[in-house]
């Protein structure tokens, strides 16, 4: 989809290249993140792909096609660009933000508005609520989601993003994460990713390009990359920990059918159901639902003696936190250290009860894999 | 909707029949003869029209220099040369608006029309001033995200900038328009008419009925336009 080849970008009364000869193939449908310290070349490298920046030397194919061949107003305008300082118009309602490309293509109204409410709901903000307010009345999280939305809009078949959610705090930011992997699963566009944060590199990616000092160091799976590093700079990049880093690669989705544990009570199970289960059961814990399957509470020894009833609804208690299954397994490592117990409830989207997986289910992916 | 009718026509009608009642009280009982003579409905209906006039014709040229020359000083090419553009416009502002008149009467003479040509001058400073900062103003990456979208330089500057520098020309186009009207009462000295002859009579005669009209109606022209466009500019940006 991209083919980048001998690349180079030297600014103007610099003699050091920003980018060096860089060779690099993304495939279609792909997150490619480039990652590396500040300086490195990553910005520079994504900003010549759309043409921000005119290479010095090296070409840049999409689909096989020159770029410098084409258009730098079309080439752009099929292209998605998202930016870290997220430069929504502050003078323009958040309807009219999402809608630039569309505008600037020509868009039939209806077809304007039909596409902006989509992308709105896509990135969770309640078109009702939001499309006439301006930018300054959103949380940064709120008008990251526009951001995004603005870049996809137009349905490109590439996407550039540039440290996209760097500048919100930590929790929105493992959020925003999560519902970007839920929407590029079902988008699949070709991304090029740029951030400094070797972990949300290893969350978002398909493969991972290191750069250091406008060169090109590694370009590898995830996997491999953590694997069999190339050499020192990577290694250290990736760093020590990289048993625990195999935790963002994978979704709690992914191991919870291997897991195979006892079915949850429903709230109308007898006592000495409860009782039974409490004993065969390895999270010394039972886990209850209602009829919907939805997630009820947890009874442990001590409700069963300490609280009086006849069913199971009657003994549990809420849980505090529970993962989705399209969490990471870091994700998940994070809620049971929080709750200070042994497992977590998984549930999805809809809250409908998944599964629960335990510490012990962590430590053999970490074992199997290494 | 009353409250519209109220800021728009209402008090504008006060100020303006505040003035009004004060001018049809002096025509009909002038002090002495002198003041009958000098004061009448038709010379104040004169000096309005001609102080309007040469708001009107400078200030429209001065907008139109001020806003194209604001926008071609922030294009890149040019930008370099905005900076020292936007030192010297600082420097003339400093200089007295009566410095500017006399400077023109030396070298173009007397009459209206080289009032006009030297308030014109004068009002262009601010609003190229403010045009220029206001887009150079505007937050990089907003500009940024823009070209990264496709959307073309004149685009850019259409949509983008110049509605986000918008309030701060307009900030230009006001401190020019209250300067002007406090310069225009200067022209008389070079022939130019406007309100500044009642005050200048007035001063001559030393009759303070004259003044004070002249005066009255100078401070009038200022508060009001410059009331009515900060309430047209709080009507048009929605979104600070």
């Amino acid at each position: 989809m991209i083919k980048v080849e001998g690349l180079t970008k030297v600014f103007p009364g610099q003699t050091i290249p920003a980018v060096k000869d860089l060779n690099l193939e993304i495939k279609e449908g792909d997150v490619c993140v480039l990652v590396g310290p500040s300086g490195c070349g990553k910005t520079t490298t994504m900003k010549m792909i759309n043409r921000l920046y005119e290479p010095t030397g090296g070409k840049v194919y999409i689909r096989g096609e020159d770029h410098m061949k084409i258009d730098p107003i079309k080439l752009r305008l099929d292209i998605g660009y998202v930016i870290q300082e997220i430069g929504l118009f502050p003078h323009m309602t958040i309807y009219e933000n999402i809608a630039t490309v569309p505008n600037e293509k020509k868009w039939p109204r209806e077809k304007t508005k039909e596409k902006v409410e989509e992308l709105m709901h896509l990135v969770g903000l309640d078109p009702e609520i939001f499309q006439n307010r301006y930018p300054t009345a959103l949380s940064g999280g709120q008008r990251q989601r526009v951001g995004v939305a603005r870049a996809m809009v137009s349905d490109p078949p590439i996407m550039l993003m540039d440290e996209p959610f760097g500048a919100v705090d930590p929790i929105t930011r493992a959020r925003l994460q999560n519902e970007f992997l839920r929407i590029q699963e079902r988008m699949s566009k070709t991304i090029v990713f740029v951030t400094h944060d070797i972990d949300e590199a290893i969350k978002m990616s398909d493969t991972i390009a290191v750069m250091n000092e406008g060169e090109l160091i590694q370009h590898d799976t995830p996997s491999d990359l953590l694997s069999a590093p190339a050499d020192e700079f990577v290694a250290n990049l990736v760093g020590r920990h990289r048993s625990i880093k195999r935790l963002h690669l994978i979704r709690v989705h992914e191991i919870l059918k291997e897991v195979d544990r006892t079915e949850p009570l429903t709230e109308d199970a007898k006592k000495e159901e409860v009782e039974k289960q409490l004993e065969d059961s390895d999270l010394r814990t039972v886990i209850v639902v209602d009829r919907d399957n939805k997630l009820k509470g947890v009874i442990g020894a001590s409700d069963l003696k300490r609280k009086a009833g006849e069913v199971a609804g009657d003994y549990c208690h809420e849980v505090s936190d529970t993962v989705t299954d399209d969490a990471t397994l870091n994700d998940a490592l994070s809620v049971m250290l929080e709750c200070g117990v042994g497992y977590v409830a998984v549930v999805n989207e809809d809250e409908m009860y998944q599964g629960t997986i335990t510490l012990g289910d962590l430590l053999n992916v970490v074992r199997e894999d290494s | 909707m009353f409250r519209t009718l109220w800021v728009w026509i209402g008090i504008p009608l006060i100020m303006i029949g505040i003035v009004a009642a004060m001018i049809i009280y002096s025509v009909n009982n002038p002090t002495d003869s002198i003041v009958e003579r000098m004061l009448t409905y038709e010379r104040v209906f004169r000096v309005i029209r001609q102080h309007a006039s040469l708001l009107l014709i400078s200030m429209t040229g001065a907008t139109i220099v001020g806003v194209l020359g604001g926008i071609m000083l922030s294009r890149p090419s040019l930008y370099r040369a905005g900076r020292v553009v936007e030192t010297i416009v600082n420097i003339g502002q400093t200089v007295p608006s009566i410095a500017i008149l006399a400077l023109f009467y030396t070298i173009l003479g007397m009459g209206f029309r080289v009032a006009v040509f030297a308030l014109f001058l004068y009002s262009i400073l601010p609003i190229l001033r403010n045009t220029f900062a206001g887009i150079d103003g505007v937050d990089y990456s907003i500009i940024e995200a823009a070209r990264g979208m496709g959307m073309h330089p004149l685009r850019i500057l259409t949509k983008i900038e110049l509605p986000i520098a918008f309030p701060i020309i307009v900030a230009g186009f006001r401190t020019a328009i209250v300067i002007n009207v406090g310069a225009a009462t200067l022209a008389t000295f070079i022939g130019g008419g406007g309100l500044g002859d009642l005050i200048v009579t007035g001063l001559a005669v030393r009759r303070e009925m004259i003044i004070l009209n002249g005066a009255a109606l100078a401070a009038l022209s200022a508060i009001l336009l410059d009331y009515l466009i900060g309430k047209a500019e709080e009507r048009v940006v929605k979104w600070s």
